[in-house]
This record gives C-alpha cells, structure tokens and sequence, in this order.
C-alpha cells in the first residue's frame, strides 16, 4: 500500500522499543490515521534481539504484521545482523553508530548516528535512547507530526521527566537533520 | 484520538473492557501466555467497578470458581489458552448441563501441550466444539480486530445470560497482543442482557422449570433466599437427581434446542463482494485479516474474489455456507491450523463446490501472499 508505512524497530529487550513503537502508534492516531503496533515475544525479549513493529496508514490496515519494512531501526550489532535484510530496497536503514553494518545491506538509505552516545552524554540518560530514536524517525519519515509525536511523548513517561524527554526528542530530530 | 474515548489498546485489554462494560462482577482464573493481559487487567479494574478477581491454584480452579461466582449471581468469566482450555473442559460440560452463564476466553496459541507458548494459532476450534464429553450446546465467537473483541465479549456476556450456558470467546494471540484504534461506546449505546430471576417470593420456585414463553428457566442466586440443588447429573425441574430415561430425554432436548431453535438470534457472519464470487475466501479471527488483504489484492486484478467470515463460529453459518457453496466454484479456508473449520464447510457443502484449505501449524500468521498464491492455483 502506497499510503502505508511499515516500520521494525530492533535492538536488546530493556531499550524500550515497544514504548517506542506504541508511542508512535498513538502519534499517528492523534493525526487521524489509522495505526496497529505488534511485537514479538518470547525468548527473545531476555536481552536478545527484541522487535517491535508498527503500520501507519491513512485508512483501514488489514494485515497487522510488518514483512519488508519501509524504515528498520537497529540500536544493537545482534539486532542489525538479524533483521538487516529486512527492509525494503528503497527503505531506510537507521543503526546507532557503534553497529557495524553487515555486508550486502540492500537498504536504499543508510543512516548510521550515536543514537545511543546521544543518550548517554548529551540528554544524560541511557534510557531516553528510545526517544532519541523515535524522534530521529519523525525527522526521517515524517509519518506522524511533531506536534502529535510529543503529545504521545508526554502523555506516556513518568511525571517529572517531561523535559527530558522533549529534549531527547529534539536531539533525535537533530541526528538526522543533514540526511 | 483528539475525542478521549478513542485509545490504541491490545486485543486483550478490550476483551477486558467489553467485559466490564457488560456487567462482568467477578474473574477467576490462572494466568498464562497469551492471555495474561485479561487476567491483569481484570485485577485492576474490577475492584474499581465493585468487583472481585481471584487468581486460583490452576485453571481447573478457576473455571469452577467462576461458576461458582455465577451461581452466586455475578456475571463471571475466565481466560486462558490452550492448556488451560484443556483442564478447564471437565468444568464447562458441568456449567453447560448445570446451565450456568459464565464466558470463556481462550486466546489460542500453538499447540498441542505447552507447544509454542508466545506464538498464534487457531488449533482449539474443535475443541470448542467437542472439548467436554457427552453431547452439550456450544456458542463460541470469533473477533478479528481490537474493536470486535470488545463488542464481541459484551455479546458473550449477553448470549450467556440469555440461555443460561458457558460462551467462547475464541481469540487468538494475534488479535489479544495487537495494539490497534479502538473508539469505546458511550455506555448508553450498549445493549445488554441480564438473567432471568424467579419473582421474588416464588414459594413454588423449581430452579429447572422453563415458564411459559421462556427459553431458559428463572435463575436464583445463592443467598437471594431460594433453596435449590445445583447437579452435574441429570436433574428434573427441581433440581435433583434423576435415572429417569424420560427426564433425561427432555432436559437434554431442552438444553440443545435453547441454541438450535434461536439460531438466527446467535449466529453473525460478515461477507464482502460475494455476490459475483467465484472463489469465496472463508477466514474467522486474526487470519480473517490477511484473507481480507488478499481479496483486496485480487479484486485489484480483476479477479472474481469474495470472502465469508464467520463472527459466530460456534453455531457454524450453516445456511449461509450452504448457498455460498452453490454458487461459488470454490471456497478456500484459511486457518492457523492444520484443517479444523474447513471440515465443517466440506459437510456443509456437501461436494456442491470445490474446498481448499490454507494452514499453517508452525507458530507463524498466514501472511496475504500465502492466501493469494491459493487463489491463482485454484482459478
């Protein structure tokens, strides 16, 4: 579908990707869109490769699981090397810089930025990672708006970390302002 | 979502809602994968609502504490998955012949035994069906979305509380884990059904005796202050045992007649562009979303594609299915398991059309793709 956008989001169980991913969700249905956010568990969610997925569309989503996706985030080496070679050719390939990116990737961009360090020694803390990172694919996608993206921000972290997370947001729009 | 009653929620956070929306007083139960979210949320909400939730030693357990709590006069329900589903079974033929209300959710995964604990399936639709031994009623509904599974535990509720019997709601992981848009009703856009109670004050109250133009017979509550014998015997009007062969005969017509004779009341389908159908999709629950994509497709190309999705699954659509497969050339099922509802539709149809059958019993949902490259072999 044309006007649907699928995204994977990877990297290890405890990087908040599935917040991620349903904040994302719940951005785009504040922009009247429709939108499903599914995961897989199991084993995987113990520190492996977690994933967590989510279709925006502009009407009815039937099919809720994502195949080749438009923008596939990695924020681990084991989540890169698993899920790599599953976005689309002229999708969007955004890893944290300290992954090394396997040979062959067929992604039709590649953006590689320290999602993670940005965390870390910019915002001050490891856990906004996941923030940084959905800000980064508002910036890249535009899929859901900024304005509704920081509502579904806001409206979902603890009170008392709101400005925080705004600036984990603006970090991440910033990332990847030059690709 | 700029209206606040419009949310992004899990299939099983709104089976939980529906329930509650319904009048469900009380939950017992043991949680397992993938229904765990029912039995959490339920231990949130319903103290809120004056409510009660007891998590039980196993799921035998909790099955008959929800009867229990039924027979007390709550509105009831238990959830589980597939090993669940087996051990509560003893229970629900008790509250199917005892004629309790009380709703069952299953949200299937792959089976059989502990299986594939985190993955989908449909493998427990004959379960349903003939799960529990000796011949009994069953009702069993079949959401595909966020949204239905809301409507469809309301419905649950309603169906259990008019002919007084256990009701499935057959979900499986697909539906239960994913977060979708759901726009909750306005409480005043509800239906819903209570029990029928004796008159207050009956002196002559036979807890089994159908009234005149009743389908089921007034139910009492324990300490409403009537005094009558609940059995998984069989009973006669009052309640008690019987050997009689006539007892027998007429308690057992009753209780398959109250479904049989109030079909089109239960049974609830959807079609889309079946009307010049030659290949007729039939599809229910998480997989009915992907035969829907793979219509889509076809139809795209010109492709004569319809598709059938029972919502009642448990009286099967029987009439429906049998004019569809009159006029269509061929009806492909798809279902996450290895041939289960297709052989409900091959003795509905009886050789008038062709039957195929799509399945999968590896853990993984049947993609769009896998239902389109069935249409193509088939045309």
């Amino acid at each position: 579908m044309a006007n649907q956008i699928e995204l994977r989001l990877t990297g290890s169980g405890g990087q908040g990707l599935i917040l991620g991913g349903i904040i994302l969700a719940e951005a785009a249905l504040l922009d009247g869109k429709t939108a499903i956010q599914s995961q897989s568990y199991g084993p995987e969610a113990r520190g492996g490769a977690s994933k967590a997925e989510v279709i925006i569309s502009e009407t009815e989503i039937d099919y809720p699981k994502v195949d080749s996706a438009d923008l596939l985030l990695a924020l681990t080496q084991v989540a890169c090397d698993k899920y790599a070679d599953s976005v689309k050719e002229d999708g969007i390939l955004l890893v944290d810089s300290t992954v090394v990116l396997p040979e062959g990737i067929k992604a039709g961009k590649i953006v590689s930025v320290p999602i993670l360090h940005t965390a870390s020694d910019v915002v001050g803390k490891t856990m906004v990672a996941n923030i940084i990172a959905i800000g980064a694919i508002q910036q890249l996608l535009g899929s859901v708006t900024k304005e509704s993206l920081e509502s579904a921000v806001l409206s979902r972290v603890p009170k008392g970390t709101e400005d925080l997370n705004r600036k984990a947001l603006a970090e991440g729009y910033k990332l990847v302002e030059k690709f | 979502m700029k209206k606040n009653n419009i949310k992004l929620m899990q299939g099983n956070e709104a089976c939980v809602e529906g329930a509650i929306a319904a009048g469900m007083k009380f939950y017992a139960g043991y949680p397992i994968t993938p229904s765990t979210e029912i039995a959490e949320v339920s231990a949130q909400k319903l103290p809120r609502v004056g409510g009660k939730f007891i998590q039980m030693e196993d799921e035998i357990a909790g099955m008959a504490t929800a009867i229990g709590g039924s027979l007390a006069g709550l509105k009831s329900m238990t959830a589980t998955s597939g090993p669940g589903f087996s051990l509560k079974q003893e229970n629900i033929g008790y509250a199917a012949l005892a004629e309790i209300p009380v709703v069952i959710v299953n949200v299937q995964r792959s089976g059989p035994s502990t299986g594939l604990p985190t993955a989908p399936s449909q493998g427990d639709m004959m379960q349903a069906k003939w799960g529990t031994h000796g011949d009994h009623p069953v009702i069993a509904l079949c959401p595909s979305s966020v949204k239905e599974t809301f409507d469809l535990t309301v419905r649950c509720f309603n169906l259990a509380e008019k002919y007084r019997m256990p009701v499935f709601l057959m979900l499986d992981e697909v539906v239960g884990h994913m977060r979708e848009k759901i726009e909750i009703p306005d409480a005043s856009e509800i239906e819903i059904y209570d029990r029928l109670k004796p008159t207050p004050g009956d002196e002559n109250y036979l807890p089994y005796k159908v009234e005149e133009g009743q389908i089921v017979p007034a139910m009492a509550a324990y300490g409403d202050g009537y005094r009558f014998h609940v059995t998984g015997l069989i009973h006669d009007e009052s309640g008690f045992p019987s050997n009689s062969t006539e007892v027998a005969q007429t308690l057992m017509t009753r209780i398959m007649k109250k479904v049989e004779d109030n079909i089109n009341d239960i049974v609830t389908y959807e079609e889309s562009n079946t009307d010049d159908a030659e290949i007729i999709l039939l599809s229910y629950g998480g997989t009915a979303r992907s035969a829907k994509s793979a219509m889509k497709k076809a139809r795209e190309m010109g492709l004569k594609v319809g598709m059938f999705r029972p919502i009642t699954v448990w009286p099967f659509p029987e009439e429906r299915v049998k004019e569809l497969a009159k006029q269509a050339k061929s009806i492909i099922v798809a279902e996450m398991n290895y041939g289960q509802m297709v052989l409900e539709v091959e003795r509905i149809a009886k050789g008038t059309t062709d039957i195929y059958h799509v399945g999968k019993i590896n853990g993984e949902v049947i993609s769009p793709d896998e239902i389109f490259s069935k249409i193509k072999e088939v045309l």
